[in-house]
């Protein structure tokens, strides 16, 4: 497998006048070709604007990539000028947001939003790009698109917007899609429509995904494999049996632990993440779970610990007590 | 489920069971079956055939009425006190506005609800503001439904000073007190703002003032849907706790099926303004009748790449239709994988099909019906 996106100790940081919040606190990983990566975590611990960064998407001021690299096919993304990024976006990387509402033009037509990154990326006339906006329409599942193509956005549902703005993604056939929660206003069953389309067509057309979400089951049907994130920081990686199957970290072991399952029987109670979510403000030399964590030791108060090989394979965990945490799990089991 | 097909019901032995007459719906109150967490006390809420069309109006200076929207169109069901029914649904299928209208603070256009022996639609204002007290409600935005300019104590406070339960400040102010306790907050945060409080706080501040008047009932609308994963547990676990130690009666109306699973004894699934199943929890769960039901669930991703490969994913296809212009017979029917001809014109009854268990599908109740004869 080839690597497309490699990225390098990125840390995008925001100049605020409560002080300097780390949002991306130096992540490294890498996107083969064709591959699902999920990146999961609570809001606020970077996830979005850890996608942001990497088409440069993030508004400045207040926030700014300070250090790191992202390389795409051999480009360092954050040393290209803004007319060259202008032409990665869209064309080589394409996004998907949440908000099917908002992440349309209201007062273009849907054809029109297409048809732009068509003539201005590819140099189709319009004619072309009308054509090819229709297929495209085709392609994630709307009924009718010739007339579908002339109406504006607030003619579609949500779950359609969504298929528009996935139209949207495909259009100059990117080789990376960045899907920053895809689903989450979406109802379930319409949740399920769009992840199986994303899913066929990634897979049909050979695309890398990156997807972004809070919910541990998308990632667990969807995902080659996952990023876990808390406080800026990417705490565990490894492939979704990883996770799911051998966690390393007490932080990714206590999210899955939390959630109320339906394929098990039912619980007398759930064990919760204790404490709240840290100020990213405030963030000392130390672990930044520790104040959370059920195996924390004096070592976790004094330097936070490294992502490093843990378990099998290329599966990563950045805790000094994985230990204690693998031996807690054969015990339970 | 309105008086009109109201006939007679069979359950699968053959055996006719109760059947209402006209004039009288039935009411699907269920969980009769011996289930560890079954509730068998009286029934504390009744809702019968609740209506809530809105109307679409045209023109801007002489509105005329062109349409409705029929948020909920004649749904019944009970609530026995100390249970916890949940009313689950995608947006739009009206569980927000049957939440509402018990709390009248939308005015049902037909039915009843019978709370205390009183039926809270014809209750004039002052009475209602009295049963007020009793019913209280935990909203969705933890952001939203806070005064940003009051603080906490204020903000919890409140109730007790509208309803006169508490009408002395240091009698109020202990309360205050003890209700943060009860909901797991710091006294000191009687003192603070809600923007100096994290989501989950914000919502336990919510719990606390719905308690604050020592309520029976509470809605819970999507009462966890707004906060972080890790979040999540703990406020279900302190909403479990306050229903064990002061035995109240829940609605709880959410889209997450697992949560609601964790967290009902019965569960009630709306669609396009109908309730279309209604049954035990683990009867629900282990044994959905109704298609629409058995899509949902197949619906939710389970964290868990081992059982989601082998897992069968039904998708349902399609959007659900606007409310203005249902489609005919059953509202379902166009989505619908065991849609039969007869389904595009009959309205389906709401039936009892094993004990407790009630749906609203023609299709599923002949099949049993013929395996039940056979």
């Amino acid at each position: 497998m080839t690597k497309l996106l490699e990225i390098e100790n990125l840390q995008t940081h925001f100049f605020t006048s409560a002080g300097v919040v780390k949002a991306v606190d130096g992540i490294s990983y890498d996107v083969n070709e064709g591959e699902t990566i999920a990146i999961v975590g609570e809001s606020g611990c970077g996830k979005s604007v850890s996608a942001l960064s990497i088409l440069r998407l993030v508004a400045s001021p207040p926030g700014r990539v300070v250090g790191g690299s992202i390389h795409f096919k051999g480009r360092d993304l954050l040393q290209l000028n803004d007319e060259d990024i202008r032409h990665v976006r869209g064309r080589d990387i394409a996004m998907v947001f949440q908000e099917p509402m908002t992440s349309l033009n209201p007062v273009l037509t849907v054809g029109r939003q297409l048809t732009e990154t068509l003539q201005q990326h590819l140099g189709m006339t319009r004619e072309q790009a009308d054509a090819r906006a229709i297929e495209l329409l085709g392609l994630v599942g709307i009924a009718e698109p010739e007339r579908r193509l002339k109406q504006y956005p607030h003619h579609f549902s949500g779950g359609m917007r969504q298929r528009v703005m996935i139209a949207m993604a495909l259009c100059c056939e990117p080789k990376l899609i960045i899907a920053d929660e895809p689903t989450t206003a979406l109802d379930v069953t319409i949740q399920a429509q769009i992840l199986e389309l994303m899913k066929d067509l990634t897979r049909r057309l050979g695309v890398a995904l990156i997807v972004i979400t809070h919910n541990l089951g998308i990632v667990a049907r969807y995902a080659d494999r996952v990023n876990v994130m808390y406080a800026g920081k990417i705490i565990e990686s490894g492939t979704a049996h990883d996770i799911y199957h051998d966690p390393q970290h007490p932080y990714t072991l206590a999210l899955l632990k939390s959630v109320p399952r339906m394929d098990r029987p039912r619980q007398a109670r759930l064990d919760p993440v204790q404490g709240q979510p840290p100020d990213l403000t405030r963030l000392d030399n130390g672990c930044a779970f520790r104040p959370r964590c059920g195996f924390a030791v004096a070592r976790c108060a004094r330097e936070a610990p490294p992502l490093v090989r843990a378990g099998a394979g290329g599966h990563l965990a950045a805790c000094w007590e994985t230990e204690t945490v693998a031996g807690s799990l054969q015990r339970a089991s | 489920m309105s008086a009109t097909h109201a006939t007679e019901s069979v359950n699968p032995g053959g055996a006719t069971i109760r059947a209402p007459s006209a004039g009288e719906d039935s009411i699907p109150d269920g969980g009769r079956a011996p289930d560890r967490r079954s509730v068998t006390t009286p029934d504390l809420i009744t809702v019968r055939n609740l209506k809530m069309h809105f109307p679409v109006t045209e023109g801007a200076l002489i509105p005329r009425v062109v349409a409705h929207v029929k948020a909920v169109d004649g749904i019944s069901f009970t609530i026995r006190k100390g249970e916890t029914l949940g009313l689950v649904g995608e947006s739009g299928c009206g569980k927000t506005t049957t939440g509402r209208c018990i709390l009248r603070l939308e005015h049902a256009t037909g039915g009843e609800i019978v709370f205390d022996g009183k039926n809270l639609i014809e209750l004039d204002r002052k009475a209602m503001n009295a049963l007020r007290q009793k019913i209280q409600v935990i909203f969705q935005d933890p952001y939203s439904s806070l005064n940003p300019r009051m603080k906490i104590g204020e903000i919890i406070a409140e109730p007790m000073k509208v309803h006169g339960t508490e009408p002395n400040k240091a009698a109020r102010d202990a309360r205050v007190t003890e209700l943060l306790g009860l909901c797991g907050l710091d006294p000191r945060f009687a003192d603070r703002y809600p923007h100096e409080m994290s989501g989950g706080q914000r919502q336990r501040v919510g719990i606390a003032r719905a308690l604050s008047v020592r309520p029976e009932f509470i809605i819970c609308d999507e009462a966890i849907s707004a906060l972080d994963v890790s979040i999540q547990a703990q406020i279900i676990n302190l909403l479990e706790d306050l229903r064990d130690e002061f035995n109240l009666t829940y609605l709880f109306i959410a889209h997450d099926l697992s949560v609601v699973r964790h967290l009902c004894h019965r569960v009630a699934v709306m669609y396009l303004g109908k309730i279309v199943e209604l049954a035990d929890c683990d009867e629900l769960y282990n044994n959905p009748l109704h298609p629409y039901t058995q899509a949902l669930l197949a619906a939710v991703p389970v964290p868990d790449p081992e059982v989601e490969r082998q897992r069968a994913h039904q998708i349902v296809k399609g959007e659900v239709p606007s409310p203005i212009n249902p489609p005919s017979g059953c509202v379902f029917h166009p989505r619908c994988r065991l849609a039969v001809g007869d389904c595009a014109r009959t309205i389906p009854e709401f039936r009892e099909l094993r004990p407790g268990h009630w749906v609203a599908c023609s299709v599923v109740q002949s099949l049993r019906e013929k395996s039940g004869a056979s």
